[in-house]
């Protein structure tokens, strides 16, 4: 780095530090628009990726009510996927990359999409926990970049986590209503629990506190851990927002007379810090470097549909105004 | 007598028109998360709700008047006693929506442009229809319809000036289309008595005008309508394997708990 852009390095963390806001075109530091696109990069490919698991169930939702609720929660998903996307491409816009670049990282294994959306979906009860304990998961990591730096970014999560409150309450209704029901419908929602419980423990990535530096994309992922903090693109590291989830939820769902598959899992009365069983962050590294049960069926779905879709797509720009 | 003839000819319109939403909602919400760019996706899922949210107001009126649930109704007749077009049971190609999706998205646009010009000819009738509840809603909905076209006709208008191959490519999605569509605008058994009780006024020429309709849009962009064909009558309650396959994915939850609240 030359004096001079270490000079406007320092500056430009003087001016975040200060709570000033960065805007697609002010200069901004080299590293500060890598962690940016790799972030909302991530978050618009897990918004993509995030429709399939549920659409799998929209056909098959219990009642039309459910039907129609559930295909405007994988609508408003898709919605976020194009709102987020635009925002990367405006940042990828100077290395000449678009959203294509993202799709074809996508298929070849470059880009990675968030760890829940690899799982399979067997039963409408998986269905309705998406929607109550992976969106609630959600809404709290984004609340927490709601107070990022960068500008057009939390423009887009505002409305972002307004609709997600919904998503909530819809993923709640399915799941009360499962709480309140017959045996087998508790049952099916007890079988969720148990399934996803692991992958809700790993949602928000490992700890900072080196407990999960054992393998070297741990350590990666510190490191942007606090490269991030730095900058301001977020504002809580990983265990602070599992804490928080945990303080939310737990409560929650033994109220309801479900079983959380953790022994272990207690609050300190005293420092209300919850312990709890460490989750295999091995196999969460697997899962997200696209090992996960359902990781290369879903990609070949949306691979599928990409290219059988070029004709389309080449029509459009053929005959419309770029969109 | 004649009560019962008006009866059974309402139930008759109104199962025609809760099915044809719910199946070819079915067959759209299949779309989701498949279109072939992002923008598709979101646009092309509003219709898929919207006619779904017909489907819910057509199942209700039928449930006020044939008695019983509406989800019942929706979800747990079998595939005989089914009324929607053939046409819109059709898979959207080979695959299903959960694995190897080979969907063909010029069938999809030639299926509901052909679907959407039936429903606005059909509102254009029912909004003076002698059941005022019907005429209400149908009101309502022809105001969501007119958008349906709108996004259709600019993906017609697209396509044909996107040049030889793509206009070729939607011939044949046309000619696949109408091959199933020979029941689309007909409207069964009790046609005379729908007319006749002011149900559903001018059924009889309901056929004739979707044609007109049809051709007024495609003639100018350079396409014919095919001859229509199909040996099935959904109307007639006549179906193919595609509806039971559709009708057990959509019963599957709902069937696994007869009783329960969901």
């Amino acid at each position: 780095m030359n004096p001079n852009a270490e000079d406007r390095t320092q500056q430009f963390l003087e001016h975040l530090d200060d709570g000033h806001m960065v805007e697609a075109d002010d200069w901004m530091p080299d590293a500060y628009r890598a962690e940016l696109v790799r972030l909302i990069r991530l978050h618009a490919v897990s918004e993509i990726m995030g429709t399939l698991p549920e659409k799998e169930w929209v056909p098959r939702a219990p009642t039309l009510y459910r039907k129609l609720a559930l295909m405007a929660k994988v609508q408003d998903e898709a919605g976020h996927g194009q709102l987020l996307i635009r925002v990367a491409e405006d940042l990828m816009a100077p290395r000449g990359q678009n959203r294509e670049h993202i799709m074809e990282d996508l298929f070849a294994g470059r880009q990675k999409f968030h760890n829940v959306f690899h799982l399979p979906v067997p039963t409408w009860a998986d269905a309705g926990l998406i929607g109550w304990l992976v969106d609630g998961a959600a809404i709290i990591t984004q609340g927490m970049l709601l107070g990022g730096s960068y500008a057009p970014y939390t423009r887009a999560l505002r409305r972002i986590v307004e609709e997600e409150a919904f998503h909530i309450q819809h993923g709640e209704s399915i799941c009360m209503a499962l709480a309140e029901g017959t045996a087998g419908q508790r049952a099916m929602f007890q079988d969720a629990l148990t399934r996803w419980w692991p992958a809700l423990m790993t949602f928000f990535g490992p700890p900072e506190d080196g407990t999960a530096r054992s393998a070297a994309p741990g350590a990666a992922h510190t490191s942007h851990q606090a490269a991030n903090l730095r900058f301001r693109i977020r504002t809580k590291s990983n265990e602070e927002l599992r804490q928080r989830y945990l303080s939310k939820y737990v409560p929650r769902i033994r109220s309801l007379g479900f079983v959380i598959p953790d022994p272990t899992l207690k609050q300190d009365p005293t420092t209300k810090v919850w312990t709890y069983q460490p989750p295999d962050w091995e196999q969460w590294r697997a899962i997200i470097t696209n090992h996960g049960p359902r990781s290369a069926a879903r990609v070949n779905l949306r691979h599928t549909s990409y290219a059988e879709g070029q004709w389309v797509r080449d029509v459009m720009s053929a005959t419309r105004k770029a969109v | 007598m004649a009560v019962d003839r008006y009866h059974l000819a309402l139930t008759e319109l109104l199962m025609q028109l809760a099915d044809d939403d719910l199946v070819v909602a079915t067959r759209a919400g299949e779309w989701l998360g498949l279109a072939p760019h992002l923008e598709e996706d979101v646009a092309f899922s509003s219709i898929a709700q919207d006619e779904m949210g017909h489907a819910a107001t057509y199942f209700s009126l039928l449930a006020t008047i044939h008695g019983g649930d509406r989800d019942d109704l929706a979800h747990l007749r079998p595939t005989m006693a089914r009324r929607n077009s053939v046409m819109l049971e059709r898979p959207n190609g080979r695959g299903t929506y959960r694995d190897e999706p080979h969907f063909d998205w010029a069938y999809a646009l030639a299926r509901h442009f052909f679907y959407d010009t039936l429903e606005i000819a059909r509102l254009d009738r029912l909004v003076q229809s002698a059941h005022r509840p019907l005429a209400e809603a149908a009101a309502k909905i022809r105001r969501e319809e007119r958008y349906h076209s709108q996004h259709h006709a600019m993906w017609l208008r697209d396509i044909a000036r996107g040049g030889a191959e793509y206009r070729r490519r939607l011939q044949i999605a046309l000619d696949r289309a109408a091959a199933d569509a020979v029941d689309l605008a007909s409207v069964g058994p009790m046609a005379a008595e729908m007319e006749t009780f002011g149900l559903l006024p001018d059924a009889s020429h309901l056929g004739d005008d979707w044609r007109a309709r049809v051709v007024q849009a495609l003639d100018p962009l350079g396409w014919s309508l095919p001859p229509l064909g199909g040996t099935l009558n959904g109307r007639h309650g006549e179906h193919t394997q595609d509806l039971t396959l559709l009708l057990r994915d959509l019963g599957e939850v709902y069937r696994s708990s007869p009783g329960a609240s969901w």
